[in-house]
């Protein structure tokens, strides 16, 4: 059937159904709606590798649609996203959070199979502008905030980008989007490191990655898992076309694999613990492009598609609490399992993959970076890692679970989420599950670089369980001594607050000052020219002070064209 | 669903919750042993270390903790922090 069809660019069945959504309501959206996706991924598998609709524009060539194993690999994934996150929010009715999720996702699939940068830029653009509403839709004033940082980074980036292109462009006579690296010379310098600060930010990169940490969280309960799937991923995959194997990367990803995990431990909003989360996780990905071997680029990517798939779970199990209780905060959750034992259940699935326990997904992908790291001789980076392992698995892996659904009772009574919420989670819990156990049927099949691993031997299980089981036994021993943070209600600072205090204290001030003496100056202003006014002009006679303006135009008129005559006159004998 | 709430659920007997640890400690103690028995590869020379891993992970995180709820003395605002 789908061969009959005319083969259409991969990102125009999602917009369809995004467009469809608008005027379309009840039972015929939901199918539309479940429909797009699974037409789209359909479609895919009858694409060839090669180039599509090629243009001239401006005298250089557009590659609209590039398809090749890196760009499919993403098509997949996103389109799976896709589906996954429309069964979870099939029960809204509210038509923004609808079109706004299926446009978003339409834009990641359009940004990763765009083979010149121009065509990428306008994706990049689309991510920021369709995902935005998705924060707006919650309504409230602090997601009109967040959203509104939010989209200002964005629209940064994208402005970042378009220069950088532009440069590149120039330099290089081509529009094609293909390895960048850094350290060129001149000009090609700046616009390499224009792009890569580009995606650097949607990346995020410390110090530029608080538009995701405050607004996730803020977004919907179902637009949260929209967010988290697309974004951060189509950043992953442009800095693996464009600079793969560049060993700032390397650096980079390691901070970002570390930090975030402090955080983690210390925040209450269970949402924004898993926004930290993913940072550490992208820090993964990064690392594993910035070391660049074909094992470290196949983990990167294969760890980009699993955590689309667990982060997602695990997002959408909260949402589940949110959606349910009305409250994200640990300080306020306890006890859920009573009343959410199969949430609960799901819950666990994903934080087992996170922690990458063997049979689930991320057992069979973090450890390619961490091999391959070790391989190139990265030993600071190796060990690390292995920290930031230990890390996720103590914060995403047990936090969540236990302050969530164990911990002490919090009172709360409530019943599982809406049918479709539960179904999207236990199809994201069984592909963790597949994509664990048969790994060369699934995720690995996709992998676009030649690479051989084995992800399943006696040392790495035995090795692996050892650091997780003894991670949760310093969780253990923590909370019997109690010695664990207690979950509080509290805002902990991050480099958000340069923005969102630090400037704002000076550059409010200073604008208040500039603004005020402008006020006072045109104040002054009207008052010497009425004052002028005032000086010349006699009220009590009503006619003007001054000697000329007394007189009749006429009469003035006279005196001047004499005057002037005098002038040309004299001027007529020199 | 009124009788479910009023009984203690199984994660509320405290001889569960201690049940459940004895297997987890008897699980550690396992995989510890297993690093005796078992020979395993050693891609580098910190591995070399008997029970390295484990080691690793327990103080790893201990130390992620206790540094966490140190950062917590400066960094930590009130909830309406940035509402004000």
């Amino acid at each position: 059937m789908i061969s009959s069809l005319p083969l259409l660019p991969p990102f125009l069945p999602l917009l369809i159904g995004a467009i469809a959504a608008i005027v379309l309501r009840g039972h015929l959206r939901s199918a539309i709606m479940l429909l797009t996706p699974i037409w789209g991924a359909l479609q895919l598998t009858a694409m060839e590798p090669g180039l599509y609709w090629t243009m001239e524009f401006m005298g250089y060539t557009l590659e609209p649609v590039r398809v090749d194993k890196l760009s499919m690999l993403f098509g997949y994934l996103f389109h799976l996203a896709a589906l996954i996150a429309v069964i979870y929010a099939l029960h809204l009715k509210d038509t923004l959070q609808h079109v706004s999720g299926l446009s978003y996702a339409a834009s990641a699939v359009g940004a990763v199979f765009a083979g010149d940068l121009l065509t990428l830029f306008v994706f990049w653009e689309l991510l920021a502008f369709t995902s935005v509403f998705l924060i707006w839709a919650r309504r409230t004033d602090r997601a009109y905030g967040a959203g509104m940082r939010y989209i200002l980074i964005k629209v940064l980036s994208g402005v970042l980008l378009l220069a950088g292109a532009i440069i590149l462009i120039k330099q290089t006579g081509s529009a094609r989007f293909a390895e960048i690296g850094l350290g060129h010379e001149g000009m090609m310098n700046l616009g390499a490191w224009l792009i890569f600060i580009a995606f650097g930010i949607k990346c995020a990169f410390p110090f530029v990655h608080n538009w995701l940490t405050d607004a996730y969280p803020e977004a919907t309960p179902t637009g949260t898992i929209f967010l988290a799937s697309f974004t951060t991923k189509v950043a992953v995959y442009a800095l693996a076309r464009g600079f793969p194997g560049t060993e700032l990367l390397v650096w980079i990803g390691i901070v970002m694999a570390c930090f975030p995990i402090f955080y983690a431990v210390i925040e209450n909003d269970f949402r924004r613990v898993l926004a930290y989360s993913m940072i550490n996780q992208i820090g993964f990905m990064v690392v594993g492009v910035g070391i660049g071997t074909s094992l470290a680029l196949n983990g990167a990517v294969a760890h980009a598609f699993n955590d689309v798939i667990f982060k997602g779970l695990l997002m959408m199990t909260m949402g589940a609490v949110l959606h349910m209780t009305g409250r994200i905060n640990g300080s306020e959750l306890g006890g859920l399992y009573k009343s959410m034992p199969k949430t609960t259940i799901l819950c666990i699935v994903g934080a087992a993959s996170i922690s990458a326990f063997p049979l689930f997904s991320g057992f069979v992908s973090k450890s390619m970076i961490m091999s391959a790291a070790i391989a190139e001789g990265y030993d600071i980076v190796w060990l690390l890692l292995l920290f930031a392992a230990a890390g996720v698995f103590h914060h995403a892996g047990i936090k969540i679970p236990y302050f969530a659904f164990f911990a002490h009772d919090s009172g709360i009574r409530t019943t599982e989420p809406p049918k479709n919420m539960l179904l999207a989670m236990g199809i994201a819990a069984t592909i963790c599950v597949l994509i664990g156990t048969f790994p060369a049927h699934t995720v690995y099949a996709l992998l676009p670089w030649e690479a051989t691993y084995q992800p399943y031997d006696i040392t790495h299980v035995l090795t692996q369980l050892q650091l997780l089981f003894f991670s949760a036994m310093a969780f253990v021993w923590l909370n019997l001594r109690h010695l664990y943070p207690p979950e509080l209600p509290s805002t902990n600072l991050d480099a958000d607050w340069l923005y969102r205090k630090w400037a704002p204290s000076f550059v409010v001030p200073i604008y208040a000052a500039i603004s005020g003496t402008i006020n006072k100056l045109e104040v002054r202003a009207k008052g010497a020219i009425k004052q002028l006014i005032d000086h010349s002009y006699d009220k009590e006679k009503g006619q003007p002070k001054g000697y000329f303006a007394q007189l009749w135009p006429t009469e003035t008129m006279v005196f001047w064209v004499a005057l002037l005559l005098v002038g040309i006159l004299i001027l007529y004998y020199i | 669903m009124k009788n479910d709430q009023q009984q203690p659920d199984f994660f509320d007997k405290p001889e569960n919750i201690s049940k459940i640890l004895k297997v987890f400690y008897a699980i550690c103690i396992l995989l510890v042993v297993a690093d005796f028995i078992v020979h395993r590869h050693i891609y580098h020379a910190w591995e070399q270390l008997p029970a390295f891993y484990a080691i690793y992970g327990f103080v790893g995180c201990v130390v992620l903790v206790l540094i966490a709820k140190a950062m917590r003395k400066v960094l930590m605002k009130k909830e309406d922090y940035y509402d004000q």
